[in-house]
């Protein structure tokens, strides 16, 4: 990430630090009192904190230093983490990422009103459990909640380190040095303990000292100076006796000077501002690569050059003769396997597992079972699973409805569910895995189904199937992704507003995707969808209708049979072959393309297959497989249903590319009419 | 009057301040077009067609043209002239020898915005003459009556000593057949 903005670079590791840390939180709400978590929670608040100052980003870090204190808190067990604390911490996260987008000041009254909420929260929380053994002074914690997020103060600070502190790698003078940074009035060293000179070991800490800072320094601020050797070190922080007279008046202080003690007073100002702020940006995308790939990326590169001063020296020498023809081929063969490889191995890059687009849906589980009130588990599986950056990105918005789908309308409320002999917590699971060139993500919900009756009436109101029109179960569940379709009685919050199924279904079709849908009564939907793995590059085969050439994706092609002349003339009529037991209807893309030629003697059946459905196309020949780079079409030709984009092929000509969805629903429209007919 | 009766069209057409206008002028079945030489992206040799079965017959077909996939749009569709060579109907993809008649024959690719998008469509013609500067005093708006194709493809007629040069309208051109389509 050299030469890179370094607020990009934050933004980027902001991003990561507060999903982890949104994860940790929301595990904390189930174990409310797991240490580890409560830890985590913290650590990366304070890291948030550190390194948005550091960047400038100073509206995040003082909003961030406030939860930070929070949870510094529970994590001492002054307070008990609550549902309630972990709730108004989750919103505090959404404003931090909105902080960390742009950094401004605008946002100061949301800052403040997340605040008030976390200062209820925590004074709603019960009383320590354990006995607060480091934070003696339990007064402060009144002291915090009426001040709001008003500093205390004027502090009086006694801290004295463990013996072995210095040889664990604590320096005191670091300590005093964020002291003072701070704005310590008053350093007292205290002596008294220091052993004789002919026993004292250098290595040993034997002091303690007592620091006086003024008011405008907030507690927790005092605390983060001590924050990694506060475990073992004796640390009282007191409000001091002495108002603020004793601050201006340094001589006047009532820091007991132990005898020989140095005083030092601190004259340095509070911490300098740093710069100011950037112009609030979109985060450019970016894409973390494990360096082993990265490597293997080089070597193909090397390879490559290598190749490439072959061929540069074959040029030179001149191709003549079959030594030269040979060494031609090789150097192509060579190129070709390198080509592939490249192919591979950059499409390996734009991988990222699957995980990072499941984790963001725990929130969103979370909050629609908060938003509902009923109890909703969400199991994932298979987060391992790598798909294409962005084609990760794309799924995310329609994964979040189709979850908001499942939680609102799928899963019953608890009383629902007991009543249906099911147990109390609803179960959302999410799952993901790769078949061939494609990756199925799986969203199943054990609620209480799709009410096909509904569905049925809710269409026919819509006017999207006649009333005593024939509809098969897939079908009839086909509509509910029909534009402004929707079967909630009640709009809610969540769902129900009739737009998004549609959407969701164009979504998906975009990413060259298709969604299926399945659904028992009283057991739950399950909503596949079906990804191919990347978006530029498919293996395709190369067919020949007419006198132009298509591609079919590879990924649904199931066979390829001849259809021999007699059978041809024969199926004139009805346009179906047999194939194991089955009746597959058939396409003439010839007839479909009204190409005006005539049939090859020998033409091809190609078998491909969508959603359970199976359709075979007749070609005039079929040429073999070929590497397809797909290119769109323009806005002129995107309209067109049977073609999904063209390709360039090696003679530099184009190839069409079958929208293989679109033939099948085509095909299986064929065969319905037929059916009706006959 | 002239002024208000341009407001009608979607695009008008984009005299400088001295009222000219530079443009290529090309033929297309025996009427000469001129395009805003700004629009030109570059003239090909014919290359070869894919046709695209189900599209608008204005654009049946598609080309490579450097590595990106654009349409080839036949305006003698929209001026309803005929297909006076019939080797454009996609078996040119097969390629074979070209006509004596077609040896001018060119693509003009052009670069326009349709639907706030950016595209490049390919023009066939006849044969492309030159880039020329049109005076706006020798144009006139399309005429109500005398012309057979529909008023809004044709943004003006301008008066040359030896001919009357179209400005066709592409953008309405294409938009009422993406509305088609």
């Amino acid at each position: 990430m050299s030469g890179q903005d370094p607020a990009a670079a934050f933004r980027i590791e902001a991003g990561e630090l507060l999903d982890t840390t949104e994860q940790a939180l929301l595990d904390l709400t189930h174990r409310l009192d797991s240490r580890d978590l409560i830890d985590t929670v913290f650590r990366g608040m304070h890291t948030l904190k550190g390194s948005g100052a550091m960047f400038g980003f100073d509206a995040l870090a003082g909003f961030t230093h406030h939860c930070e204190s929070a949870f510094d808190r529970v994590r001492k067990g002054q307070v008990q983490a609550t549902e309630e604390l972990v709730a108004v911490t989750l919103s505090a996260m959404d404003h931090m990422r909105a902080l960390v987008e742009c950094n401004a000041g605008d946002l100061e009254a949301e800052s403040a009103a997340i605040l008030k909420r976390l200062q209820a929260a925590l004074s709603a929380s019960p009383a320590p459990v354990h006995d607060a053994g480091i934070a003696p002074s339990t007064s402060q914690l009144s002291g915090d909640h009426d001040g709001d997020e008003l500093p205390g103060g004027p502090w009086n600070v006694h801290f004295r380190l463990p013996v072995e502190a210095m040889a664990n790698g604590t320096n005191p003078l670091v300590l005093l040095d964020e002291l003072r940074d701070l704005g310590a009035t008053r350093v007292a060293a205290i002596t008294q303990d220091i052993p004789a000179l002919d026993q004292l070991d250098p290595m040993q800490c034997h002091m303690a000292w007592d620091i006086e800072l003024p008011t405008t320094v907030a507690r927790d601020a005092i605390e983060d100076v001590f924050i990694f050797v506060m475990d073992e070190m004796e640390l009282v922080i007191e409000r001091s006796e002495q108002t603020l007279p004793a601050e201006i008046d340094g001589a006047a202080d009532a820091v007991t000077t132990e005898n020989g003690s140095a005083v030092v007073p601190q004259l340095l100002p509070g911490s300098a501002e740093p710069a100011g702020n950037r112009p609030a940006k979109a985060a450019s995308e970016s894409v973390r690569v494990p360096a082993e790939r990265l490597d293997l990326l080089m070597d193909r590169v090397g390879e490559l050059v290598i190749v490439q001063s072959r061929l540069a020296q074959l040029a030179s020498a001149g191709i003549s003769g079959p030594t030269g023809e040979l060494a031609l081929r090789s150097i192509s063969e060579e190129v070709e396997r390198l080509a592939n490889e490249l192919r591979d191995t950059m499409m390996v890059l734009r991988m990222v597992p699957i995980a990072s687009l499941f984790g963001r849906f725990r929130r969103l589980v979370h909050d629609l079972a908060r938003e509902t009130g009923k109890t909703i588990d969400l199991v994932t599986d298979g987060e391992s699973t790598e798909i294409d950056k962005t084609v990760s990105e794309r799924l995310a918005d329609p994964i979040v409805h189709l979850i908001r789908n499942a939680c609102d309308h799928g899963l019953e409320t608890k009383d629902e569910r007991l009543a249906a002999g099911k147990s109390p917590e609803g179960q959302i699971r999410l799952s993901a895995r790769q078949t061939g060139g494609e990756v199925l993500i799986k969203i199943e919900d054990d609620g209480r189904g799709m009410d096909r009756e509904r569905v049925r009436a809710k269409a026919e109101a819509c006017g999207l199937v006649q009333a005593g029109q024939v509809l098969s179960d897939a079908e009839l569940l086909q509509m509910i992704f029909e534009p402004g379709f929707s079967t909630a009685a009640q709009v809610t919050n969540l769902s129900g507003r009739g737009v998004g199924m549609d959407v969701v279904k164009r979504t998906i079709e975009g990413l060259r995707g298709q969604i299926d849908l399945t659904s028992e009564p009283g057991k739950g939907s399950i909503i596949t969808l079906r990804i191919p793995l990347t978006l530029a590059i498919i293996d395709g085969l190369l067919v020949r209708v007419g006198c132009g050439n298509y591609v079919i994706p590879l990924s649904a092609v199931e066979e390829c049979i001849e259809l021999s002349l007699e059978t041809d003339i024969r199926s004139r009529g009805r346009s179906m072959i047999q194939l194991r037991e089955r009746l597959v209807p058939f396409l003439r893309l010839r007839e479909l393309f009204s190409t005006g030629t005539r049939p090859d003697p020998f033409q091809k059946i190609v078998v491909i297959t969508s959603g359970g459905e199976r359709v075979g196309l007749v070609v005039d020949q079929i040429i073999g497989s070929h590497q397809t780079v797909i290119k769109s079409m323009s806005s002129l030709h995107r309209s067109i249903p049977s073609f999904s984009g063209a390709t360039i092929l090696g003679d530099g000509g184009v190839a069409l590319i079958l929208d293989v969805v679109q033939l099948v629903a085509l095909g299986q429209n064929r065969e319905e009419r037929l059916r009706a007919a006959g | 009057m002239p002024q208000d009766s341009a407001m009608q069209h979607f695009s008008a057409t984009s005299w400088d301040e001295n009222g000219q206008l530079e443009v290529l002028t090309f033929d297309i079945g025996g009427e000469r077009l001129a395009i805003e030489a700004v629009n030109i992206r570059e003239i090909l040799d014919l290359l070869p067609e894919t046709c695209v079965p189900g599209a608008p017959n204005i654009v049946s077909s598609v080309v490579n043209f450097r590595g990106k996939i654009i349409p080839i749009a036949d305006l003698r569709v929209v001026f309803g002239m005929a297909a006076e060579v019939a080797d454009h109907s996609g078996e040119s993809a097969e390629g074979g020898s070209v006509s004596p008649a077609a040896a001018d024959h060119r693509i003009v690719v052009i670069e326009t915005e349709l639907d706030s998008e950016l595209i490049q469509i390919g023009l066939r013609a006849d044969k492309v003459h030159e880039v020329a500067i049109l005076d706006q005093r020798d144009s006139n708006e399309p005429p109500v009556l005398g012309i057979r194709w529909k008023r809004e493809f044709v943004r003006e007629f301008v008066r040359q000593p030896d001919c009357i040069i179209v400005l066709p309208d592409l953008q309405e051109i294409f938009r009422s057949m993406a509305c088609a389509a």
